[in-house]
């Protein structure tokens, strides 16, 4: 026999040999990590001690984290900045991409293109770049703000003093936030521009022929129709929004900023594993809030998902 | 790929044939080809490894892998040359993160036991965490006639190398902690720099009078301030936030003084509320919005090279207010018990630990302030400094240096911080109570080491 057809593939375990760099890679990025997260979670383990010294401590984790104020305030921060930065995202892209569809049929692209951007840019970047604009005494958005302070009509709705974006825990939350918002617009702007392309024309013309506002075209063709693309992306800003790391990461210093107002649970878990040593209590974090999205999931599906007839 | 070893088949075969015909032709094809590129891959691995270790053996040897943070990693860079010119020297491999990173690096190191360079730099913060792993060599008998450091560096540094008796590490630079004010703004608000380092007190004090005379700022963070007074009166064998049993002590009239007196400083609006390293933070330094600085000795090289070289003459340093002695921070090299190499990696740590010279010159180009005492001794440390006003500030530094009492360092240290840090931001920003705010850190830090205790 030759080598050739020594070396030939038999067809039964093609299908296999083609699809183990996915599975490799897979098993070793997403199913042990999950798999190992889940058996740290019931165990007791100090990092620099060696894999060997963690030891079973049953739900132990999962008792201390959900007594534990700080994961609970976590929650609540994260919860928070998700709805602030999250809905905003929507109630403007949905808009946008109207607008986009109906008004800029031919620059739609490169509109497209501009807003969806701050998506595909580094977060350490955007961070770091927004980090700079919100310092509070040299920061250009404080500079505009008092330069605006200065104007007769929009003056005296603005602080007199430079806002302190960053080490203010009210002020951070909303600095957040809108960092968050403006990133991620984009994305769903081109989310819902996509879904449009997809409603038939005929209906616009039909509703037109009908005497159908602008309104009424909107509320009871377009909505209606983009009711998947919304539960998808609703769906996806969620988790997101649950999982929200990087922004208030970068803007905050790395500690959830003062008075932990953007300590979100991804930020604690990560201190709780890393920086604290503590890598059971931040796996049960990490399953508690897996649970928590799942049901965010389930309750949105409920009442934007398709309805079974 | 050998296509004339497929027979030929003839008459035509059914469409479903010709498909597996033309699979199995591809199959045979990308199997041929991914035989091919392996052997191909595995031939170049094979030279490469070859290459890389004929690199190595013309270099003198496997690299020893020495891994450090910035700026030690400069240092490290600097000795190189000194030490490839030793006979048989092994080339070093350096491995440089960024702070953070680079203790992520060896904690993940440490988990496996794999990847665990030579030689590693561990920041004081981290080091009792990694003590605790028994993964870290005690070098007291193998640097042999060096093992007795007491009498060749820094006292309080020693004391910190020393777990349970074994020297699980080297120090190589230290922080004394000092006060850095701006002369200037003390005479325009005509406060004496006894007056205003006589006390913690004063020192509040002499702030509200620099802010009405000035408009400056005390210092940039009343968190810097708790920072300070909580190193200060710490009983020899205490640790900062743990009682030399290991049992937190945030209810101590320390940490109560710490409170009140930052309370006080917000209060009067004494602090510029920015976090140190910020940007508002260093442009305050740089344009005098800020008058003071309680930090390590490091710091004054670092203020006058790139923070605000264009205040030269205007900054002086001192001691703590109260005459307070303590540390910040402070770096040290620690060899992984496992590590084939100890004896290369010992000699590259002697080299850069216990060489006056090279201790002298990692201060002069670095700041890196010298944890060996035998280089307390060069002129260097008696040159006036003119950013400080032609003030022999070093000597000061070097007399602080030898003074300070040993503190522990417990592993859970950076709970502890945060800990007391997010209750003394309640009570800055919502009015907790001050010992309403340290009985609830105690009770939180209380509940974390039972459970590190089980």
């Amino acid at each position: 026999m030759k080598f050739s057809q020594r070396m030939m593939l038999q067809p039964r375990h093609a299908p296999w040999v083609f699809l183990a760099p996915f599975l490799v890679l897979f098993a070793v990025f997403g199913l042990f990590p999950i798999a190992f997260s889940l058996y740290m979670s019931v165990h007791e383990w100090d990092p620099v001690q060696g894999l060997g010294s963690a030891r079973y401590v049953g739900f132990d984790n999962f008792t201390f984290v959900l007594g534990d104020e700080w994961f609970r305030n976590s929650l609540g921060t994260t919860l928070l900045l998700a709805v602030l930065s999250g809905v905003p995202q929507h109630l403007v892209a949905i808009p946008l991409a109207c607008f986009i569809d109906a008004q800029a049929r031919r620059t739609r692209d490169l509109l497209a293109a501009v807003f969806f951007l701050p998506y595909i840019t580094s977060t350490v970047a955007i961070a770091i770049m927004f980090t700079a604009l919100l310092s509070r005494d040299f920061g250009m958005v404080n500079l505009v703000v008092s330069t605006l302070s200065k104007w007769p009509l929009i003056g005296p709705l603005l602080p007199d003093g430079p806002i302190d974006w960053i080490n203010d825990p009210d002020r951070l939350v909303p600095a957040v936030s809108m960092v968050v918002f403006w990133r991620f617009v984009g994305f769903n702007t081109l989310l819902y521009l996509a879904a449009l392309q997809a409603v038939p024309r005929e209906l616009y013309e039909a509703s037109r022929l009908d005497g159908a506002s602008t309104w009424q075209r909107f509320r009871f063709i377009t909505l209606p129709m983009l009711k998947p693309v919304m539960f998808f992306a609703v769906t996806l800003s969620v988790i997101g929004g649950m999982q929200l790391f990087e922004e208030p990461f970068i803007l905050s210093g790395g500690n959830g900023g003062v008075d932990q107002a953007v300590l979100t649970t991804a930020i604690y878990l990560y201190r709780s594993a890393f920086e604290f040593s503590d890598f059971g209590a931040a796996s049960a974090m990490s399953w508690l809030l897996f649970l928590l999205m799942a049901a965010l999931t389930a309750l949105i599906r409920r009442f934007l998902g398709e309805k079974e007839s | 790929m050998n296509h004339s070893s497929v027979p030929e088949r003839s008459p035509a075969p059914p469409l479903c044939k010709r498909f597996q015909s033309g699979r199995r032709r591809v199959l045979e094809a990308v199997s041929t080809g991914v035989a091919a590129v392996a052997a191909v891959a595995h031939g170049l691995a094979l030279a490469s490894a070859q290459g890389t270790n004929a690199a190595a053996r013309a270099a003198g040897g496997e690299p020893l892998t020495v891994a450090a943070y910035p700026a030690l990693d400069r240092i490290l860079k600097g000795l190189e040359p000194d030490w490839s010119a030793r006979p048989g020297a092994a080339p070093i491999r350096l491995v440089s993160r960024s702070f953070g990173d680079h203790h992520s690096a060896i904690t993940a190191a440490l988990a496996t036991r794999k990847g665990l360079p030579d030689l590693m730099a561990v920041e004081f913060g981290y080091l009792a965490r990694f003590a605790g792993s028994g993964a870290l060599a005690d070098l007291a008998p193998l640097l042999g006639a060096d093992g007795a450091i007491d009498d060749l560096i820094v006292p309080y540094a020693a004391s910190q190398a020393r777990f349970g008796g074994r020297l699980l590490a080297l120090p190589t630079d230290i922080g004394p902690g000092v006060t850095f004010y701006r002369d200037d703004l003390l005479k325009r608000a005509d406060v004496s720099p006894e007056r205003f380092l006589e006390s913690w007190e004063s020192f509040v004090d002499s702030g509200r009078r620099i802010r009405e005379s000035t408009g400056a700022r005390l210092i940039g963070h009343a968190r810097d301030l708790k920072d300070a007074i909580i190193r200060s009166g710490i009983q020899a064998g205490d640790g900062l936030y743990f009682d030399a049993q290991g049992r937190p002590a945030l209810t101590s009239d320390r940490f109560e003084r710490a409170f009140r007196l930052a309370a006080a400083a917000r209060a009067a609006d004494l602090d510029a509320r920015v976090p140190a390293w910020s940007n508002d933070w260093s442009e305050g330094l740089r344009r005098g919005g800020i008058a003071c600085q309680l930090t390590g000795a490091w710091f004054g090289g670092h203020l006058a090279n790139w923070l605000a070289p264009g205040t030269t003459g205007k900054w002086r340093s001192a001691l703590l207010p109260g005459g307070a002695m303590t540390a910040w921070g402070g770096s040290f090299f620690a060899v992984p018990a496992g590590s084939s190499r100890k004896a290369e990696a010992l000699a590259f740590l002697k080299m850069l630990a216990l060489d006056p010279v090279r201790q002298i010159d990692a201060f002069r180009r670095h700041d890196a302030f010298p944890a060996l005492l035998a280089a307390h001794d060069d002129p260097f440390f008696a040159e006036p400094l003119a950013f400080f006003g032609g003030q022999p500030a070093r000597l000061l530094w070097r007399d602080v240096a030898r003074r300070i009492t040993p503190i522990s360092v417990h592993r859970l240290d950076p709970l502890a911080e945060e800990i007391v840090n997010v209750e003394l931001d309640r009570v800055l920003l919502r009015g907790k109570p001050v010992r309403q705010a340290l009985a609830d850190a105690q009770s939180i830090l209380e509940r974390r080491v039972a459970r590190a205790a089980r």
